[in-house]
């Protein structure tokens, strides 16, 4: 249901975005912005989404909410990415360099390694409790840290590029533009939540499997000494 | 040698694994690399200048510090002992390890490398030229650091010890390996020059290394 | 076949732990190391898998295998399980079956006859202590090797897993093996006492 509404909303706006008229400036290459834009919101909401769940870790130690902030990481990661990715694509024709030390282009840079840094903690620690504790300090602290990056990489950047090459909002967005992007924007919000669900229940079915599997471990085997076959012990 | 082989599988796949550590490499040499720039400013001519050292110096403090727990993993969970104890000469052991230490932690970094090209606007020979000294020099930086992670299990110490002990060994690759780059972008050298060179250090390195590591495990082990 | 120390020394951070040491076993035979902690019983079975060098003294297998010293033809099983938890259990144990080499049993049997067959594709980091024990018993099984050197073998074992594992020695000796083992506890087969750290 949720997977078809995204689907139906992406093409509308999929096709919307396609009929969206050239800009004047920057010609058919304005079109990036409506895959561009949404997956850069994202990237800050799924980090805000994975706060909210990390307060769920550590104040009312809920495992859902463990599972929430788990499975939000790779989500926003790629959304992350997607926005970089995009972002550089635009930036080659616009400004001449698929990479340039924006503050702002930067600051999403640091988002994406500090979403990398928390799959990477997921990835290291065994036991899935201990884990979500670590990730959940380590997100507030980046939920709080990331407004600070974000203005001290101005703050630096602006030390040796006064005139930034940005102007997303200095042009005034037309509603031949602004209407696609909403409905793209509220299309990857749904996309979001579809693959958050999905990749949510997988968790869960991960954690199952996993105490299922040490409950089978801590199964006495009753196999007799010396040498008998292979045996079999139940079916689990 | 179906022993070295399988010796090889199996740290490839731990490496790989839930807790290895073969991706948090490259996410530090990431990080590394895009810490760079905030030090010296975003400027993108000097940036490209500087990119081909900035991309070693990486590379370099990337595969030293994922070299830590080479053999100090397998020394406290008791492994080691019956790998010097095993019919598989202890020096071939060692060059299996910084092998498959190489493959898993090593690779993937210059696999990364034209990906930090691009932050650090170099063009596509430059990102070349880095990708291949790199993938020339890393196995010497492996090779040469697998002697510290040994020291490492002698002292029962690591970290920044081994980092102290180990990276004035690298100081000839790292010359050699930016040199070449160099070479390669802007002249006037030819680039052929410190490049053979960067290679013969990887041989002998691939020579020497096991064998110090080996003699100093031999000793280290009570 | 015939395991003997002759006058063995043995110092260790500056302290003698034993010396003019004479061990010896001979094939079918068992020799249980006994004494209170900090005699030198793990230094002696270091010193006997060549993990050790002894300050004075040899080490020699005579009638083993001419072309192999006395640790290639010794199984050691120390404290330490040898494990890696990222590994599943049949990783864990053919890792070593193909590593170590030489003459081989079939792991999954191996498996079987330490009661861990039903845990194979388990990662090894779900094993509790006696079954962390079991698979590095596994290990002496999987690869035939006629020295073992065991040191406290039957800790962490429960008491099935005590019996298994002298059921085990019993099958070891009867081929033709020797065991040198150091323990605190009865090994539960007819061993020769070795005793150390009595005078000391």
């Amino acid at each position: 249901m949720l997977a078809a509404a995204t689907a139906i909303l992406l093409a509308i706006g999929l096709y919307q975005s396609a009929m969206a008229p050239d800009d004047y400036q920057q010609g058919a290459t304005v079109k990036i912005m409506f895959i561009h834009v949404p997956n850069a919101w994202l990237s800050m909401f799924v980090w805000s989404v994975m706060s909210v769940a990390a307060l769920g870790t550590l104040v009312w130690r809920h495992p859902l909410a463990d599972v929430a902030a788990k499975a939000a990481a790779p989500i926003g990661a790629a959304f992350t990415f997607l926005a970089l990715v995009t972002g550089s694509l635009w930036g080659r024709p616009m400004w001449g360099t698929y990479w340039e030390w924006d503050a702002r282009l930067t600051s999403v840079l640091i988002l994406f390694l500090m979403y990398l840094g928390l799959m990477a903690l997921w990835r290291a620690v065994e036991d899935p409790s201990r884990a979500a504790r670590a990730a959940a300090v380590l997100t507030l602290v980046g939920a709080i840290n990331i407004p600070i990056i974000k203005f001290s990489v101005d703050w630096w950047n602006t030390l040796h590029q006064p005139a930034s090459v940005l102007r997303m909002g200095g042009s005034t967005l037309d509603k031949a533009f602004l209407w696609p992007l909403l409905v793209m924007a509220i299309a990857f919000s749904l996309l979001f939540i579809t693959l958050h669900l999905a990749a949510m229940r997988n968790e869960i079915l991960r954690r199952r499997v996993r105490s299922l599997q040490m409950m089978q471990a801590s199964r006495v085997s009753f196999t007799s000494e010396a040498g008998a076959g292979p045996k079999e012990i139940g079916a689990a | 040698m179906s022993a070295l082989a399988a010796l090889i599988r199996r740290d490839i796949r731990i490496a790989l694994r839930v807790g290895g550590g073969a991706l948090i490499g490259v996410l530090f040499f990431l990080t590394v690399t895009v810490l760079m720039p905030f030090a010296v400013g975003p400027d993108l001519a000097l940036l490209s200048r500087l990119g081909p050292a900035i991309l070693w110096l990486g590379a370099l403090l990337a595969s030293l510090l994922t070299l830590d727990r080479l053999f100090t993993a397998d020394h406290e969970d008791g492994s080691l002992d019956l790998i010097v104890m095993s019919r598989t000469p202890l020096e071939l052991a060692c060059a299996a390890k910084a092998l498959a230490h190489w493959i898993a932690a090593g690779l993937p970094l210059i696999v990364a490398t034209p990906v930090l090209g691009l932050l650090l606007n170099l063009d596509g020979t430059a990102t070349l030229a880095v990708a291949a000294t790199l993938l020339a020099g890393t196995p010497a930086l492996t090779f040469t650091g697998m002697i510290g992670a040994a020291l490492a299990v002698t002292l029962h110490r690591g970290g920044l010890l081994l980092a102290v002990l180990v990276l004035p060994l690298s100081i000839p690759v790292l010359i050699f390996g930016v040199a070449a780059s160099q070479a390669a972008i802007s002249g006037p050298l030819p680039f052929g020059t410190p490049f053979s060179i960067l290679c013969a250090l990887s041989l002998a390195s691939l020579v020497i290394g096991p064998f110090a590591a080996a003699a100093s495990l031999r000793h280290g082990l009570d | 076949m015939r395991l003997s120390g002759r006058n063995l020394k043995c110092v260790r951070g500056g302290r003698e732990v034993f010396s003019g040491l004479d061990v010896s076993a001979a094939a079918g035979e068992a020799l249980a190391v006994t004494g209170p902690n900090g005699a030198g019983k793990t230094s002696l079975l270091r010193v006997l898998a060549g993990l050790l060098v002894p300050a004075e003294g040899t080490v020699a297998l005579e009638g083993g295998d001419a072309e192999l010293s006395l640790p290639e033809q010794a199984h050691y099983l120390g404290h330490r399980d040898a494990l890696k938890p990222a590994l599943s259990v049949m990783e864990n144990l053919s890792f070593w079956r193909e590593f170590l080499g030489g003459k081989t049993e079939d792991a999954g049997r191996c498996l079987a006859a330490v009661g861990l067959d039903h845990a194979e594709h388990l990662p090894a980091a779900y094993l509790s202590a006696g079954q962390r024990r079991r698979l590095s018993i596994a290990r002496l099984l999987s690869v035939r090797r006629p020295v073992w050197l065991l040191d406290e073998p039957t800790s962490a074992l429960d008491t099935a897993g005590q019996a298994l594992f002298v059921a085990l020695m019993r099958d070891h000796l009867a081929s033709g093996g020797l065991i040198v083992a150091a323990t605190h506890l009865p090994l539960g087969i007819e061993a020769r006492d070795l005793r150390m750290g009595g005078a000391a």
